[in-house]
C-alpha cells in the first residue's frame, strides 16, 4: 500500500481564550506595558485545547466524514489541514494538492461581473489563470449563467449567485478536497446537487475528500469511514455506520444528564439545556430549560434553539429573543435562564437533536448537538395502525375530513 | 490518481515547485505542516508561486475602484487638484511663499504626489487584511499579498497625478530637467516606504481595533509634518537630522529635485537618513508581519 495521502500525528491546537478580547486596543496594550504590576495581577488567559493528540491516516481515494459535537475540533482540524491556522504541537504530512471548499462564494466581489468573478474566485481557490481559461466554458455551462456573464453579480438572483459560486468550486481539481458543512447552505435541490458533485469527485475521479457535517444522512451516504472527535480528541476512527452510532449515543447521553457546560464560542457558556418529560408523547407539552452564562458583559441580540431531526435536517426553531425586541443583557457571574414550553408538540415520534444560534455584540454562531429529546408516539385511537415514522415526515398535522361517495353519473 | 494533468501547482508544497508540472506524482507534493517558532523570514519561493493571485487582487482593486468610471477617475483627479489649489491659495497668495522662481502650485504638487501616494497606500493597506477577513479565515495563501497588492493599486492614481503635474508645468512654462530620469528611483523609495508602513499597520490592525482610528490621524498630521507645502531647507539646520527621520522627507525632496531641477537638490545626508529609516521599518515590518501572520485567522 502506498504511503497515506494524509498522515496526522499527535496533532494539538491550543487557543488562548480571551486573546481576542483582551488588549483589544493598542492603547490598552501600551498601558499594560507601562503598568507592570497591573499586568501581573491580571489573570492569565484561560487556555483551551481545540484539538488534543489526534492521530490518524487517510488513504488515497477515501472519503472521510468528520463528526462530533460543536467544539469537538472538527473545523479546527480542517483549518490546520488547509494551513489557515497553525497547530500548536504535532505534525501533518500531506501528499498531494489540497483545496478547501469552506464556503461557496468566498472572494466574490459584488461590483464585478460574473466573468470577472470566475477568474478572481478561481485564483483565490488555487487555480492558475490558464486552468481557469481552459475550464471557463464548462464552468459557465454548469452554472447556467451565459446570458449574465457581463452583469455585476450584485444583480444576480441568489440562486444564480450560488450556482456560479459552486460551479467555480466544483471545477477545482485537487487531490484532496476539504469540505466544511457551510457548503450545505441553499435549498434542498442545491444540497442534493452539491452531494452529487462530491460523490462524482470521490467515486469517479478517485479524489480524497474530508467532509465535516452534522448531517448524518449525508455523511452516511458519502463516506466510507468517519473520524469521531470528542472534546478535541479522537474518540473513534473506522467504518462510518459504527462511528455514527457511537456519536448519536454520545449526544443522547449528554442530553439525559441535563446539566452541562458547553462553550459557545469564546465568551458564552451553555450551563443547562433540558427537556422534560423524556420521552414526551407526541401532541403533549414539552417543557424546556436553557441557562446561559458569559465570562464578559455582552448583549444578545439573537437567540434561538434549533430543532433538528436525528439525521440532521432542520425541523423548527424556538425563538428566544426578548419579547420586547431589546437585547438580552448578560454580565459575568450572572445566569440567564429560560423556562418555556412547546405546547402540544406536533412532532412525529423519534429522536430530535437540539442546537442553538446566538448573535451577540462580539460574535455569532450556530452550535449544534447540545441536547436531544425523544418523542414517543401518541396512543392511537381507532383501528388504523399508524404508518411508520420514516414515512410520516416530521409534523403531525391536525387534520379532519369528511367522506362522500359520489356515484357515477348515469348516462343514457 | 492524477488522471487529469494539472497545469501548475498553485496551492501546494514547498518542495513541489521544481518538478515537471504534468508528470505529477503525489510523492512530489509532500508538505509538512508543523508549528513554527520564533521570527519568520520571507519565503520568496512561495510568494513567487502565488504571483498570479497577487496580480488578480491588484486587478480586482483597480476594476472595483474605476468601475464607476467617472467617480473613480474624478476622485483621482480632484484629490491632487483641490489640495494643490487650497495650498496655493493659503500659502502661495496669502502667505506669499515662493521658491527660486518656481510657481508655488508646481512646487506643492511635486511634493503632494508622492505624499498622496504614500498616504493612500497606507490607508488602503492598513485596512486590507480586515476587509479580506473572509478570505483569510477560509483560504490559504501568503498573507503578505494582501497589503502589498493594496499598495500597488495606488500606482494608477499616482500615474494620473503625474499627468496632471505635467499639464500644470506646461501651463506655467516650467522646463523639464534631465534629473527627471531619476524619478523612478525616488518613486521606488516611496513605494518601499508605503509598503513598510502598510505591513506594520495592516498587521497591527488585525490585533488592535483602535489602529483604524490612528491611521487617518497620522495621515492628516503627516501632510503638514512632511515638506509638502514648503521645502525642507526651511527647517532650521539643528533640527534637520531629527526631521529627516520622517521617511517621507527624503522621498519628497528627491521628487522635487527630479521635477524642478538642480536648484532643489536635496541634502544627501538627510536623504540617506530617510532611506535608512525606511529600510529598518521595512525589515521590521516584514518580520512583524510574518511572525504575527500565523495567528491572523485566529484573532481577525
Amino acid at each position: 500500500m502506498n504511503a497515506p495521502i494524509i498522515s496526522i500525528r499527535h496533532l494539538s491546537k491550543r487557543y488562548k481564550l480571551g486573546l481576542t478580547f483582551r488588549h483589544d486596543t493598542l492603547r490598552d496594550q501600551i498601558a499594560a506595558w507601562f503598568k507592570r504590576d497591573g499586568a501581573t495581577s491580571k489573570s492569565e488567559p484561560k487556555e483551551i485545547w481545540a484539538l488534543r493528540d489526534v492521530s490518524f491516516d487517510v488513504q488515497e481515494g477515501e472519503v472521510i466524514g468528520i463528526i462530533g459535537r460543536n467544539g469537538a475540533g472538527k473545523s479546527t482540524l480542517l483549518k490546520i489541514l488547509g494551513q489557515i491556522t497553525e497547530p500548536t504541537e504535532g505534525e501533518v504530512i500531506v501528499r498531494g494538492r489540497l483545496a478547501s471548499l469552506l464556503e461557496v462564494g468566498t472572494g466574490f466581489h459584488q461590483e464585478l461581473t460574473g466573468r470577472e468573478n470566475i477568474f478572481l474566485n478561481g485564483a483565490i481557490l488555487g487555480m492558475s489563470k490558464a486552468e481557469i481559461q481552459r475550464k471557463f466554458d464548462e464552468i459557465v455551462a454548469f452554472a447556467e449563467v451565459e446570458k449574465f456573464l457581463d452583469t455585476p453579480v450584485k444583480r444576480y438572483s441568489s440562486g444564480m449567485y450560488v450556482r456560479l459560486a459552486f460551479a467555480v468550486a466544483a471545477h477545482l481539481e485537487p487531490d484532496i478536497l476539504l469540505v466544511d458543512e457551510v457548503l450545505a447552505v441553499g435549498d434542498a435541490a442545491f444540497q442534493a446537487k452539491c452531494l452529487d458533485k462530491m460523490r462524482e469527485v470521490s467515486q469517479q475521479r478517485g479524489r480524497t475528500v474530508l467532509f465535516v457535517s452534522h448531517n448524518m444522512a449525508a455523511i452516511q451516504a458519502l463516506c466510507g469511514k468517519a473520524a469521531h472527535l470528542k472534546g478535541g480528541s479522537l474518540a473513534g476512527f473506522g467504518p462510518v455506520e459504527e462511528q455514527i452510532r457511537v456519536y448519536l449515543g454520545e449526544i443522547k447521553k449528554a442530553g439525559a444528564e441535563g446539566t452541562l457546560s458547553v462553550p459557545l464560542g469564546g465568551l458564552l457558556e451553555l450551563r443547562k439545556l433540558e427537556f422534560t418529560p423524556q420521552p414526551v408523547v407526541s401532541g403533549e407539552d414539552l417543557h424546556f430549560t436553557c441557562e446561559l452564562a458569559s465570562r464578559e458583559s455582552l448583549r444578545l441580540m439573537d437567540l434561538h434553539l434549533i430543532i433538528m431531526s436525528g439525521l440532521g435536517v432542520r425541523v423548527a426553531i424556538v425563538d428566544l429573543r426578548h419579547p420586547e425586541g431589546i437585547p438580552h443583557q448578560l454580565r459575568p457571574g450572572e445566569l440567564l435562564r429560560f423556562n418555556g414550553v412547546l405546547k402540544n408538540l406536533p412532532l412525529v415520534e423519534g429522536e430530535y437533536r437540539v442546537g442553538l444560534f446566538q448573535n451577540n455584540n462580539h460574535y455569532y454562531g450556530d452550535y449544534l448537538d447540545l441536547a436531544t429529546f425523544t418523542v414517543a408516539n401518541a396512543p392511537t385511537s381507532g383501528p388504523n395502525v399508524p404508518y411508520k415514522a420514516v414515512h410520516r415526515g416530521f409534523v403531525e398535522l391536525q387534520s379532519k375530513f369528511e367522506i362522500e361517495r359520489i356515484a357515477p353519473k348515469q348516462t343514457t | 490518481m492524477g488522471k487529469i494533468p494539472v497545469q501548475r501547482p498553485v496551492l501546494m508544497s514547498r518542495t513541489g515547485i521544481h518538478m515537471a508540472d504534468n508528470q505529477r506524482n503525489t510523492a512530489d507534493y509532500v508538505r509538512i505542516i508543523r508549528p513554527r517558532h520564533g521570527l519568520a523570514a520571507l519565503d520568496w519561493r512561495e510568494l513567487w508561486r502565488f504571483r498570479e493571485l497577487f496580480l488578480f487582487l491588484v486587478w480586482r482593486d483597480i476594476l472595483v475602484r474605476y468601475k464607476q468610471a467617472y467617480l473613480g477617475i474624478a476622485w483621482a483627479v480632484l484629490q491632487p487638484v483641490l489640495t494643490t489649489l487650497v495650498f496655493t491659495i493659503l500659502f502661495g497668495y496669502l502667505a506669499k511663499f515662493k521658491e527660486n522662481g518656481i510657481p508655488y502650485s508646481v512646487l506643492v504638487m511635486a511634493g503632494l504626489l508622492p505624499w498622496q501616494f504614500f498616504a493612500n497606500a497606507l490607508s488602503e493597506s492598513s485596512q486590507s487584511l480586515i476587509s479580506s477577513e473572509r478570505l483569510i479565515t477560509k483560504v490559504y495563501f501568503p498573507r503578505l499579498i494582501v497589503p502589498s497588492s493594496a499598495v500597488v493599486t495606488g500606482l494608477v492614481d499616482f500615474g494620473i497625478g503625474l499627468c496632471l503635474l505635467a499639464i500644470l508645468m506646461l501651463a506655467n512654462g516650467v522646463a523639464f530637467t534631465p534629473a527627471l530620469l531619476m524619478l523612478p528611483l525616488f518613486f521606488f523609495v516611496a513605494f518601499l516606504a508605503a509598503l513598510a508602513a502598510g505591513l506594520w499597520f495592516s498587521a497591527l490592525n488585525v490585533k488592535y481595533r483602535d489602529v483604524k482610528y490612528i491611521v487617518p490621524f497620522l495621515v492628516r498630521i503627516g501632510m503638514y509634518v512632511s515638506p509638502v507645502g514648503f521645502v525642507s531647507t526651511k527647517v532650521p539646520e539643528q533640527w534637520r537630522f531629527i526631521y529627516s527621520m520622517n521617511p517621507m522627507v527624503g522621498v519628497i525632496d528627491g521628487f522635487r529635485w527630479c521635477i524642478l531641477g538642480p536648484a532643489f537638490e536635496p541634502n544627501w545626508t538627510a536623504f540617506a537618513i530617510s532611506i535608512g529609516v525606511i529600510l529598518v521599518m521595512l525589515a521590521g515590518g516584514a518580520i512583524y508581519f510574518r511572525s504575527t501572520e500565523r495567528t491572523f485567522a485566529d484573532v481577525i
